[in-house]
């Protein structure tokens, strides 16, 4: 890479590593709300 | 077709819709990404003004684009809430804010390790594009964080929404202020983007562009869905698809 | 028959209602006005203690120091704009009162710009002499300040009116305010370094003025949105 490697390859991963957080933190963010919705839903019996 | 937008906008529709829709953004979108980044990274000539550092291109300018055009979608967002009352338009605007924010972030420290070998400095105030994405992302915070200190969903979307309207007409000015600004000094301009002659080069970063749209587009998607779900949390509708067992 | 004591005020009327009555308990609590000059003052004297006396520099960063010093005092001055108006419910009132709410607006930041950014106009080339910025730049400064701080009046009112009440609204004011005073802030101070080198200073000048027009035909709008909002 013409000695510009590292500057080149460190931009690369960050983008890959942004965008799996992004990901990840809104698959997980899903999950959280769905179980608590959940167990409200069914343990609680939550009508409402 | 309004009938097609007015089921879209109804909560359990778009909850339903969007996880199917998902898939569809995000698989073109991730072989685009692909083709972009090797065909950029190995395929296109070497630019003969930067030698090889200027493939920082390819990941540089879809982060720019998209912390734009981030910005773009939660102001309309904020609009169409505010003028129509429509509660998932807050909840695009809301999704989309953290998303932009992150863009930009990478658009910054992108464009902070391509200057550090082409100017010798990991900053340069001078150049007009860093320092507007700074200002862009300080608009981001300044949005997210408003919208943590009000409690009331409501109104923490109204009053968002009027932050981001007041910042969306700013923005354009906020531009041109700190084009001017450094207009003044001539300092050492980072990318000669303009000066990215032939198609190989081009290609690649025009799928590039479009597949990070892409995406993003899922992962607006993934967090909007998300949103609603909160939103809508004691409607019948959720308790029904939770005990359904298919919600997820 | 209309039956006069039951005539409602109009707008300009009720404009300049609020604006009077803003000033006149500014005028019974001087420490509002006073304080952010102090301030102003103070900041300014902080940055030839730092960073050294040298007049060179001082010339040269002046524009610069004294710009950031007034955005920065305007800023403390603005929180408690529609604070003490929230607090004794007044705010209510301008809220249901029949005079439109966007002139209310506009009263309250006119009257908080003959209060806090005209007074920095008055204050500011007292500063600048010990910055030994020559005549015509003290006057560039002056005249920045005054179309500048028109602006800022108006564009933190907004800000003002989304943080009302809230907690820790202090710091939240200052993070929504300062990126949308950017362009304020470059024109103003590089304007005023413009003359301090020589050239032009038309452009800039238009600049300050345009915006200051643009921000005074939508601010009181956006301000009276955000009001409704943060009290509903």
């Amino acid at each position: 890479m013409g000695g510009y490697g590292a500057y080149i390859w460190s931009c690369f991963a960050l983008t890959a590593i942004v965008l799996l957080i992004c990901d990840w933190r809104a698959r997980v963010r899903h999950k959280h709300v769905y179980r608590d919705i959940e167990v409200r839903v069914t343990a609680l019996g939550d009508t409402e | 077709m309004w009938k097609v937008l007015h089921k879209l906008a109804s909560p359990p529709h778009f909850y339903h819709l969007s996880e199917r829709m998902i898939p569809w953004f995000a698989m073109p979108g991730m072989l685009l990404i692909a083709y972009g980044t090797f065909a950029g990274l190995f395929l296109a000539s070497t630019d003969h003004q930067q030698g090889e550092a200027f493939r920082i291109i390819y990941v540089h300018v879809p982060a720019a684009y998209l912390s734009m055009m981030a910005y773009m979608i939660m102001a309309i967002g904020a609009g169409v809430g505010l003028i129509w009352r429509m509660k998932l338009a807050h909840a695009v605007a809301a999704g989309a804010a953290p998303l932009g924010a992150w863009f930009t972030f990478l658009e910054l420290a992108t464009g902070s390790i391509w200057g550090r070998p082409m100017w010798g400095t990991w900053w340069e105030w001078g150049e007009p594009r860093l320092t507007s994405e700074l200002l862009l992302l300080f608009l981001y915070f300044g949005y997210m964080a408003l919208r943590n200190a009000i409690d009331d969903t409501t109104k923490a979307d109204r009053a968002s929404a009027v932050l981001a309207l007041v910042g969306a007409i700013n923005v354009p000015i906020i531009h041109f202020s700190v084009e001017w600004w450094s207009s003044l000094h001539q300092g050492p301009t980072l990318m000669a983007e303009g000066a990215m002659i032939g198609d190989d080069k081009l290609y690649p970063l025009l799928a590039n562009i479009l597949g990070f749209t892409l995406v993003f587009g899922a992962l607006l998607l993934r967090r909007v869905r998300t949103e609603v779900l909160y939103r809508e949390r004691r409607k019948r509708w959720v308790r029904d698809l939770i005990l359904s067992g298919r919600g997820v | 028959m209309t039956d006069n004591n039951e005539q409602l005020p109009g707008v300009f009327t009720g404009l300049i209602a609020i604006a009077r009555r803003d000033l006149l308990l500014v005028w019974k609590r001087p420490g509002d006005v006073l304080n952010p000059l102090f301030f102003f003052a103070m900041v300014a004297t902080l940055f030839p203690l730092a960073v050294g006396p040298s007049a060179e520099q001082l010339q040269f960063s002046g524009p610069g120091v004294l710009w950031v010093a007034a955005l920065l005092a305007t800023l403390l001055s603005l929180n408690s704009l529609f604070l003490s108006d929230y607090e004794d419910g007044s705010l209510e009132q301008m809220l249901v009162s029949s005079v439109p709410l966007p002139a209310l607006a506009l009263g309250k930041s006119a009257a908080h710009w003959l209060a806090n950014g005209l007074p920095l106009v008055i204050v500011a080339p007292l500063i600048a002499i010990t910055y030994q910025m020559s005549f015509s730049v003290i006057v560039t400064l002056m005249v920045t300040l005054l179309l500048g701080t028109i602006s800022l009046s108006l564009l933190g009112s907004i800000g003002a009116a989304l943080t009302v009440g809230l907690h820790r609204g202090t710091a939240l004011l200052s993070l929504l305010v300062l990126p949308l005073a950017m362009p304020v802030l470059i024109f103003g101070a590089r304007t005023v370094s413009l003359v301090a080198a020589g050239d032009g200073v038309a452009g800039g000048l238009y600049f300050l003025g345009a915006y200051a027009v643009l921000i005074l035909s939508i601010g009181p709008f956006a301000t009276a949105a955000a009001l409704r909002i943060s009290n509903e």
